[in-house]
């Protein structure tokens, strides 16, 4: 029955750990690791226009969250200007507006953006009703011969797309097409064309501008183009097409801003108006990129974990959460291995803080402050001193002597010094206390086995909590501190063999 | 590595892990360890049942009383001080005659006042009990143990323990100081731990430390084939222990005394393991069997007639 109950836990635990850890590792995309870098961008609009000195209004169509990318930390710069966002049809629009305005004027629209895979995108909008006859005389007779054409030589709706491209990027082209496009197409006249001809059969289309985001973070504030795509409804969503070499979907970093074939900007009460569009790539830690994320995506998520901490609390609670994974290797290294230490959690403290002072140097600090302690003891052994008096007296020494070292390795030019202190002093007092009494009453070499077992507990708790990985894994994944209960509730009913029983009994083993 | 972990399989060895988990965690009631944790209330409780313990002397319980001392032992030539919260046979004192108003050690080495009263102070400070409470010092009657251990052991007292499972003695052994324990009777401290026959009473097997002998390291006298005296009623009085105490897993340290029989010396509710290192065998045959038969074991004779034929 008490098995059966520990295993329900043991599982239950398990379960709720592993699940909400899985779920942030791999829906909301908190990082495994500390070094996991993530590319965002930042992304700028700039408005920049004459007012006349009327009442001003301009618009600008902004970013939605699109498959693939998020969008978060939205600024609007602007002095002495409202802002409105509003959803207009296919698009979010800002408004700003304002009196009287008179001169050279400047708004700005900022934003970050962050490559990944598994954002929700917002509702895709459906595909508009069509067969609108925007296409009239000679361009509709040149437009359905050329689709008469396209038709000809593609088998279903994507093979007809990419003909239809191939068709209007024609080195040589067709009649039908240089009457279509006119003199001088541009890149945006082919999209619109191509939508255009597209609505005209009955497929839904539509021009898609956006940008791309690429250069590197040296390119500080680069300017970048903005650049047209098609877009084709399958039936199931919007397929994108690249309209000059007709492939689909687009290149991952081409960012749609927005939908339609008109300018993403406009304004009135304002002439001589310019669009400006930049992006820099910002490298940034993939942990605060996540977090950013989980603030658009999951805000409770956020509100109730450790980063809603002051970051000097952070700081400490990242080392507090890395006691309970020594003390499951101390339940190994003891109940599994059968490793003697002083003090049951003693090593995993001593641990602690060899991260202050490093491995080596650590292990040199604690025999040193340990021996010269126990040299003090046996001395003050001879005084007959009540326990309490004497273990104050000890806890005294090893202060002072913690504070003569200090001063000794500042001044022979080490750095050592500060991070000393952070030794646990208490727990080297009852150290070295256990350590005489474990002297005098099983000799030297009891103590010493239990004094080694200690250091080598403490070293490899250290290499395991100076993991930084770890580290982070225990920080950012805190529930699976519930896994980690789980292992010591069931190592708790461990009964079999420790690796020193093997040792212990081998005699009765014939060994 | 794994044939000795198969082997010790095999023979049943009883391990730490397992008599933590399936013995003492599920036999031994939290509430019933201070009957055993604290040797007066042993000691008082074994009175009550009409069992044999050392006679009490006094006790020690707060500083002050440091200076009683000469008048409890005033009557006494030999005594032993020991905590009430021991464990492992640590800060037991025997003082064994005196000299000159000193007092000399069972060791041989010679004490003053002074020494004397900084061990029971260290005793009262917590320095031998289990988790370095507050203690107090007991002060009782020195055994002087029976002729048949005189030739195999060295200064202190030998004494035999008996594993007692619901009841049930399952195991003993015979503890024998040597000087490299320094007349203790801890097998870790290097006293010889005899195997005993539980259906003879007499010694089949012994060990010092992880090594078969057959001698007593300082005596050299055999320590296999020893008999030992009224095997029967001694088991009869470790099985009533546990009617005593309620422990369903505990171990039962019991002395000869030369006039006064056999004597509770201690209980203990965490026993070790290496008595099955001195008999060369494991526990856990045996501790199955009784778990199996535990229903139709009743009667304090039931069990000693049980233990008598199976073990």
């Amino acid at each position: 029955m008490n098995r059966v109950q520990l295993y329900l836990l043991a599982g239950a635990l398990t379960l709720a750990g592993m699940g909400l850890f899985l779920y942030k590792a791999c829906l909301v995309g908190f990082p495994m690791s500390h070094k996991t870098e993530s590319t965002t961008w930042k992304v700028e609009a700039r408005l920049k226009f004459v007012a006349t000195g009327k009442p001003v209004k301009a618009s600008l169509l902004l970013p939605e969250q699109v498959k693939g990318f998020v969008v978060f930390h939205e600024t609007f710069i602007s002095s002495g200007y409202g802002i409105v966002t509003t959803t207009e049809k296919e698009n979010r629009q800002a408004t700003w507006s304002i009196r009287k305005a008179t001169g050279r004027q400047t708004l700005y629209y900022q934003a970050t953006i962050e490559l990944a895979g598994n954002s929700r995108p917002a509702a895709e909008s459906l595909p508009p009703k069509t067969g609108g006859t925007v296409l009239e005389g000679t361009s509709l007779q040149a437009a359905k011969s050329l689709m008469k054409e396209v038709k000809k030589r593609s088998a279903d709706k994507a093979g007809m797309v990419a003909e239809l491209i191939t068709q209007l990027n024609r080195k040589d082209p067709h009649d039908n097409v240089k009457l279509l496009l006119g003199p001088k197409p541009t890149r945006k006249k082919r999209v619109t064309v191509a939508v255009r001809i597209l609505n005209h059969m009955g497929v839904p289309a539509r021009v898609a501008g956006g940008i791309r985001l690429r250069g590197t973070v040296q390119d500080f504030s680069k300017k970048t183009a903005l650049i047209h795509w098609l877009e084709v409804h399958n039936g199931k969503g919007w397929v994108s097409f690249d309209p000059v070499t007709g492939k689909s979907p687009v290149p991952d970093h081409w960012f749609r801003w927005y939908i339609g074939d008109g300018s993403p900007a406009s304004v009135e009460g304002g002439d001589n108006l310019r669009t400006v569009f930049s992006v820099r790539p910002m490298v940034e830690k993939a942990l605060s990129a996540a977090l950013n994320r989980a603030e658009v995506s999951h805000p409770f998520l956020l509100r109730f974990s450790l980063f809603s901490l002051p970051v000097s609390t952070q700081a400490v609670y990242r080392v507090i959460l890395l006691v309970p994974l020594g003390a499951f290797l101390l339940v190994l290294l003891r109940n599994v291995v059968g490793i003697k230490t002083f003090g049951t959690f003693m090593p995993v403290l001593i641990a602690l803080s060899f991260r202050e002072t490093g491995l080596l140097r650590g292990i040199f600090i604690f025999v040193l402050l340990v021996a010269l302690g126990l040299v003090v003891r046996f001395w003050l052994e001879r005084l007959k001193l009540l326990l309490v008096p004497r273990l104050a007296a000890v806890l005294i020494v090893v202060v002072g002597l913690m504070a003569m070292l200090s001063v000794m390795t500042k001044s022979l030019g080490g750095n050592t010094g500060i991070s000393v202190a952070l030794f646990p002093m208490v727990i080297l007092t009852m150290t070295i206390e256990r350590m005489s009494i474990v002297v005098e009453e099983r000799g030297f070499g009891e103590a010493l086995t239990s004094g080694l077992g200690s250091i080598l507990c403490a070293s490899l708790a250290y290499l395991v909590m100076n993991v930084k990985d770890i580290e982070h894994l225990v920080f950012v994944f805190p529930e699976l501190l519930l896994v980690l209960l789980a292992a010591t509730l069931l190592l708790g009913r461990y009964t079999g063999y420790r690796l020193m029983d093997i040792y212990r009994f081998k005699a009765l083993a014939g060994g | 590595m794994l044939r000795i972990l198969r082997e010790l399989k095999r023979q049943g060895i009883l391990a730490i892990n397992k008599r933590n988990a399936d013995y003492t965690l599920k036999y031994n009631p939290r509430r019933l360890y201070p009957l055993v944790d604290d040797k007066l209330r042993t000691k008082q409780l074994a009175l009550e049942n009409g069992i044999g313990v050392p006679p009490l002397y006094g006790v020690i319980e707060v500083e002050g009383q440091v200076r009683q001392i000469p008048e409890i032992v005033r009557d006494y030539q030999d005594f032993v001080i020991k905590p009430a919260h021991g464990s492992g046979g640590e800060g037991i004192l025997v003082i064994s005659g005196r000299t000159n108003g000193k007092f000399r050690r069972a060791a041989g080495t010679i004490i003053g006042r002074e020494e004397l009263n900084h061990h029971v102070f260290n005793t009262l400070g917590g320095l031998y009990s289990l988790g370095g409470q507050p203690d107090k010092a007991i002060i009782e009657y020195r055994v002087r143990f029976d002729p048949t251990f005189e030739h195999i052991s060295y200064l202190g007292v030998p004494d035999i323990r008996i594993i007692v499972f619901l009841g049930v003695p399952v195991m003993s052994m015979v503890r024998l100081p040597t000087r490299m324990s320094d007349g203790k009777a801890n097998l870790h401290q290097g006293a010889v731990g005899a195997g005993i026959d539980m259906a003879t009473g007499r010694t089949v097997s012994a060990v010092l430390e992880n090594d078969n002998i057959e001698e007593h390291p300082d005596t050299g006298n055999p320590v296999i084939g020893v008999s030992i005296p009224n095997w029967v009623p001694l088991l009869e009085l470790a099985a009533r222990c546990h009617d005593m105490t309620g422990l369903g897993y505990q171990g039962v340290d019991i002395v000869l005394d030369k006039d006064k029989g056999p004597l509770v010396l201690e209980l203990n509710a965490r026993p070790g393991l290496n008595i099955q290192i001195a008999n060369r065998s494991g526990l856990l045959n045996r501790l199955d069997t009784v778990e199996r038969y535990r229903t139709s074991l009743g009667s304090l004779s039931d069990r000693v007639a049980f233990a008598l034929e199976n073990f």
